[in-house]
């Protein structure tokens, strides 16, 4: 896609390299929503695009702390088992004291802990990122396995089942915190220092470190951001299931990760915006949406997601070495 | 560059026995330490048991060992295996030979392999992410194959591999130091696996280093292909069957096998001995927290602790 972006052929006036790359994943979104509406009726329906804008929106939450470590030249494989052990001890929190904003607390608050620690293991004892949140997506497994034994919690106050299955004003609930990250995200990334100083720890770290750019501390960071986020998509996801088990959120590093990767962030570091990653969430939603439209059986998403994941990186490589001549 | 990087690993014999001993030290203390709180582990059947269990783990942390020393990555082999357990069990059951499901089951471990080196060698792409892509791939067509289908109660025969026993040793053992030894050579005494030294030395040595250098890279994931194959030979024999999920996350085990085994990620450092010592701390382990009754979630978190721990201990020297 990427490549197609920079043939002159094809070249759009007046637009940025950035910009003519979200028109292009725009494109490639609206093909897939009129090819899957012919193909399938009940896919353009209102009830159903609900339902997508939905499911994406608990995927950007969750990639969007993931862009911001991949642009930093880091990676998060752990986000997913995080997911499920701060949904885990939040719904904990929500039965045993019936308090919703500390079940909340609980759940973000231990999202965030756990990237912090991630951070310190990336940071402070220099493990490489993939393995340091691949280990830690294995003790986290191994913790919540521990800690649920088999069981399940379920049945939740509506009041915070609205912050999954909700509407306010004919939109779901979700949309709106989705749109309040991406907003908040964006001013972060693109108009403050600090988001342009995460750009250039990903691009080029020690370079970063030279020109007097905090590399330690911003790193740490964004893998804080990263936890924080799954901590706040552990809550919607939740309130959505209504119920909270062990296994849960198995899937979501891979879609995560797949979403980053159509969103355009590249996994060398250094590109990528978080409007990129929303069209990514969107458009892997709509496909694994319109499969299950078209009644493919759901064994096949992992297959698709995994498909996508190389074919993005196949891509993000061929459009950088085409670029780096 | 491949002459300066293997020179440095053999003129360093300090360094290298100092990592090798390090995973000596862990299994002898969880040895010491399980013998004295688990009762049984020190019995005969049990340390056969333990022996036998670590085969499988050996298939593939032996390859995995090469794939880190070339500063990669494999996370798909766990997936991948669970894929040959089913496509092994349902070729063998529906055909009724043990040759054809073999050979279904290593071609398409070998087509992984090659899919992952051809795209890690060929195209300079990330393992991590290439590997992960092809976890998701895997896992997604052994949910597939799976479906409908009868995977478990496979041919007398083919449970030999795991059972049955040749002059007097089991049977996995043989396969698991016949491939040790193939291995062996291949790292030690050939161009090849200097080559893969070199890798890890130093990245440009790929850019720079021609064409050979990456069919040796590429070798270096199907050689990972081939050792999954032959380890759903015995998973497939040992569970009587073929599951799409049964080997989900054994290639972390690997990887902790190899960390603890003091092969160092992104320095091209190691070797296949502290890889077999590490194969045997993290089966003690295992074996011991389950004779503790700990379940086996509490054992996956502690295989992530120590590698996260091993790993540690690895850079705080690289900086010293």
């Amino acid at each position: 896609m990427n490549v197609l972006a920079q043939n002159p052929g094809l070249a759009l006036p007046h637009l940025s390299p950035e910009q003519r790359a979200v028109l292009l994943r725009l494109a490639v979104l609206g093909l897939l929503g009129l090819a899957l509406s012919l193909a399938a009726p009940a896919f353009l329906t209102s009830g159903n695009l609900l339902n997508v804008l939905r499911q994406a929106s608990l995927m950007f939450l969750l990639a969007s702390g993931l862009t911001l470590v991949i642009l930093c030249g880091g990676l998060d494989l752990s986000i997913g088992a995080n997911v499920a052990l701060s949904a885990c001890l939040a719904a904990t929190a929500i039965k045993g004291t019936g308090s919703i904003a500390l079940g909340c607390a609980v759940g973000a608050g231990y999202g965030l802990f756990i990237g912090l620690l991630n951070g310190l293991m990336v940071t402070a004892l220099r493990i490489p990122p993939f393995i340091a949140t691949y280990g830690m997506l294995w003790i986290l497994h191994g913790v919540t396995y521990w800690y649920m034994n088999g069981e399940t919690i379920h049945g939740f106050p509506p009041e915070f089942r609205m912050l999954g299955s909700g509407y306010l004003a004919a939109v779901p609930v979700p949309v709106y915190l989705m749109l309040g990250v991406l907003l908040a995200g964006t001013v972060l990334t693109q108009y403050t220092t600090w988001g342009q100083e995460i750009y250039a720890t990903g691009a080029n770290t020690e370079a970063a470190a030279l020109s007097g750019v905090p590399v330690f501390s911003r790193r740490l960071a964004v893998y804080a951001f990263s936890g924080l986020m799954a901590g706040l998509a552990s809550l919607v996801f939740l309130a959505r299931l209504n119920s909270a088990e062990g296994d849960m959120g198995e899937s979501l590093t891979l879609q995560a990760i797949a979403a980053v990767l159509i969103g355009g962030t590249s996994l060398f570091g250094g590109t990528g915006t978080l409007v990129g990653t929303l069209i990514g969430a969107l458009i892997l939603t709509v496909v694994l949406n319109g499969m299950n439209q078209l009644g493919i059986s759901a064994n096949w998403q992992p297959f698709i997601t995994g498909v996508i994941v190389i074919l993005s990186v196949l891509s993000d490589a061929l459009t950088r070495k085409r670029q780096g001549g | 560059m491949n002459f300066v990087a293997v020179d440095a690993d053999k003129s360093a014999p300090g360094r290298r026995f100092g990592s090798v001993s390090g995973a000596a030290w862990l299994l002898l203390g969880l040895c010491a330490v399980f013998s004295v709180l688990a009762p049984g582990f020190l019995s005969g059947a049990n340390l056969v048991n333990v022996l036998l269990q670590a085969t499988i783990l050996l298939l593939l942390a032996l390859p995995m060992t090469l794939i880190i020393l070339t500063e990669g990555l494999d996370l798909s082999m766990g997936a991948v295996l669970s894929l040959c357990t089913v496509v092994l069990a349902v070729v063998q059951i529906d055909s009724g030979s043990i040759v054809l499901g073999l050979t279904a089951a290593l071609a398409v471990a070998i087509a992984f392999g090659l899919f992952n080196g051809l795209l890690i060698a060929a195209f300079d792409l990330p393992p991590f992410v290439v590997t992960l892509g092809t976890l998701g791939a895997a896992q997604g067509l052994a949910l597939v194959a799976a479906e409908g289908r009868t995977t478990m109660g496979v041919a007398e025969g083919l449970r030999w591999f795991w059972d049955g026993s040749w002059l007097g040793l089991p049977v996995p053992l043989w396969l698991a130091a016949f491939t040790w030894a193939v291995i062996h050579v291949l790292l030690y005494h050939t161009r090849f696996g200097a080559r893969v030294f070199a890798l890890g030395g130093n990245r440009e040595a790929l850019r720079f280093g021609g064409i050979t250098v990456k069919w040796s890279l590429l070798w270096v994931y199907v050689l990972g292909g081939v050792c999954v194959g032959l380890a759903s030979l015995l998973l497939t024999a040992r569970v009587n069957g073929g599951h799409p999920t049964v080997a989900i996350g054994l290639e972390f085990d690997a990887i902790a096998a190899v960390a603890v085994g003091g092969t160092a990620f992104e320095r091209g450092k190691g070797g296949l001995t502290g890889t077999v010592l590490g194969v045997l701390a993290v089966g003690v382990m295992r074996n011991g927290l389950n004779l503790l009754s700990m379940p086996s979630s509490v054992q996956v978190a502690a295989v992530g602790a120590v590698v996260i721990i091993a790993l540690w201990i690895d850079a705080a020297r690289g900086k010293a």
